[in-house]
């Protein structure tokens, strides 16, 4: 962890949700750190949808909103901050073509450039790679072969600013976070790390902190009410690590 | 504490929100909107210049912005305010600026010169140091006023480590610190020019806050 250490934020993960412009606020309310919009709208692919719903959002939530799903160029990211995005997620299209990370963060600068890596361990028969974790695409349905760890240390070099770290082994299991993953990418990355996929109790946060995070993520367990942002900050705050209140 | 009852503004303050190309202008209108400002998004000088308030924003990197605030005539239009005792709130690199110079990438780029010292990237292990982090201000401070054990959002790799004015004759300014890989200044209250390093429209009900306590104070 970096001296002076800050950042235990609690992000909520909107993909999924019924009303998010709700749900943003609501989670506001209850003290959520950061938002996040993750192809909110990737299965109508309707953009104008998604760029309202940034914009209602910002409006009436005062704090640091991500959005992703579907970015691929710097007019993206354009469309995105000027919508209210404080911070873009881009994902396939960089993996794509890497240069798109370079060309947004010498444009919007790196604070508002998110990579959001979606990692697994590659699976029995997959090629191997030096760390033993290889970036997916489409959800995790889909191996790249690419090292999701080398990848992180490129996407640095290019500039990003942040990594929305997504374990894909962990994703859905509500066993805890991935902290062989999160440790791993913390090794590589002198940027901020968001982890995200495990969620399942309060007490499974604190170690992706100790892990090496300096953010924690999470989606469904919210919205359905399992966890509160409140008692995943008392859980957090019980394991000594500094909260908002 | 207290303001003076008689200079107290009978209508919504009016506040310009320098239009220079940064991004996100959105969030601080809004915020500034939310607790009862008459905003304006503009570069138009005699609107920046008449404003009851003017908030300079500031995203991305300090040299981007310096040549955007030269191209509305910034520099000017924040002298001539602060001449006439007009107050102005810069916010993140908006911030910046108004030291000396900005030390980025090994360039030097000279910013507003309002105060003294260089803008520097801080030496923290994870940078940008992005996220909620706890600020101490002097006890004096109007803009930290009920809110002084809150937590504000940060995102930057650079800022000024000091700012005071070592033997000399004039007011030293209120600065509120804070703590991320050594101590920056995280706020300023100087007359009428007040900086946040922080984004009080990005700080929930606290940046709220304190921008009410920035509107209280003009007149």
């Amino acid at each position: 962890m970096p001296d002076g250490l800050s950042r235990a934020s609690t992000s909520v993960d909107l993909r999924d949700a019924g009303d998010p412009v709700a749900l943003a606020r609501a989670y506001g309310e209850q003290g959520a750190d950061e938002l996040v919009f993750l192809d909110i709208t990737a299965s109508s692919g309707d953009r104008a949808t998604m760029y309202d719903v940034v914009t209602r959002t910002a409006e009436e939530v005062f704090i640091p909103l991500t959005v992703g799903g579907g970015v691929r160029s710097t007019e993206d990211f354009d469309q995105l901050l000027r919508a209210g995005a404080d911070k873009v997620g881009v994902n396939t299209a960089a993996i794509a073509r890497p240069e798109l990370l370079r060309e947004a963060a010498e444009r919007f600068g790196s604070q508002c450039v998110v990579l959001s890596v979606d990692a697994r361990r590659v699976p029995k028969g997959g090629a191997p790679t030096a760390s033993g974790f290889e970036v997916t695409t489409h959800g995790g349905r889909r191996g790249t072969g690419i090292d999701a760890i080398s990848w992180i240390e490129r996407a640095v070099e290019l500039g990003a600013g942040e990594i929305l770290l997504n374990s894909m082994d962990a994703d859905g299991t509500k066993a805890g976070f991935d902290t062989v993953l999160i440790a791993a990418a913390r090794s590589v990355a002198p940027i901020p790390v968001i982890a995200s996929g495990g969620a399942g109790a309060p007490d499974d946060f604190a170690p992706a902190i100790e892990a090496g995070a300096d953010a924690v993520l999470a989606a469904s367990v919210f919205h359905f009410g399992e966890l509160s942002i409140a008692a995943v900050k008392d859980a957090l705050a019980a394991a000594g690590i500094p909260v908002r209140r | 504490m207290t303001t003076t009852g008689a200079a107290r503004l009978t209508r919504r303050p009016r506040v310009t929100l320098l239009d220079y190309g940064s991004g996100n202008l959105h969030s601080a209108a809004r915020a500034l909107t939310a607790v009862g400002a008459d905003v304006t998004v503009t570069a138009d000088e005699t609107t920046a210049l008449d404003a009851d308030g003017l908030v300079v924003p500031g995203v991305g990197a300090f040299a981007a912005c310096m040549a955007g605030l030269r191209g509305v005539d910034g520099p000017r239009i924040v002298d001539v305010r602060l001449a006439g005792a007009r107050p102005v709130l810069g916010i993140c690199v908006g911030m910046q600026v108004m030291f000396e110079v900005g030390d980025e990438f090994a360039e030097e780029v000279p910013g507003f010169g309002e105060w003294p010292g260089r803008v520097e990237r801080l030496t923290a292990d994870v940078l940008p140091h992005m996220g909620w982090n706890t600020v101490t201000p002097p006890p004096e401070s109007r803009l930290f006023d009920g809110i002084a054990d809150q937590r504000f959002y940060f995102v930057h790799s650079f800022a000024a480590r000091e700012l005071s004015y070592p033997d000399s004759p004039m007011a030293p300014p209120l600065v509120t610190t804070c703590d991320y890989g050594g101590g920056f200044v995280a706020a300023v209250e100087n007359g009428p020019l007040s900086a946040t390093q922080f984004h009080p429209e990005k700080s929930g009900d606290a940046g709220l806050a304190l921008l009410r306590n920035w509107l209280d104070t003009l007149r």
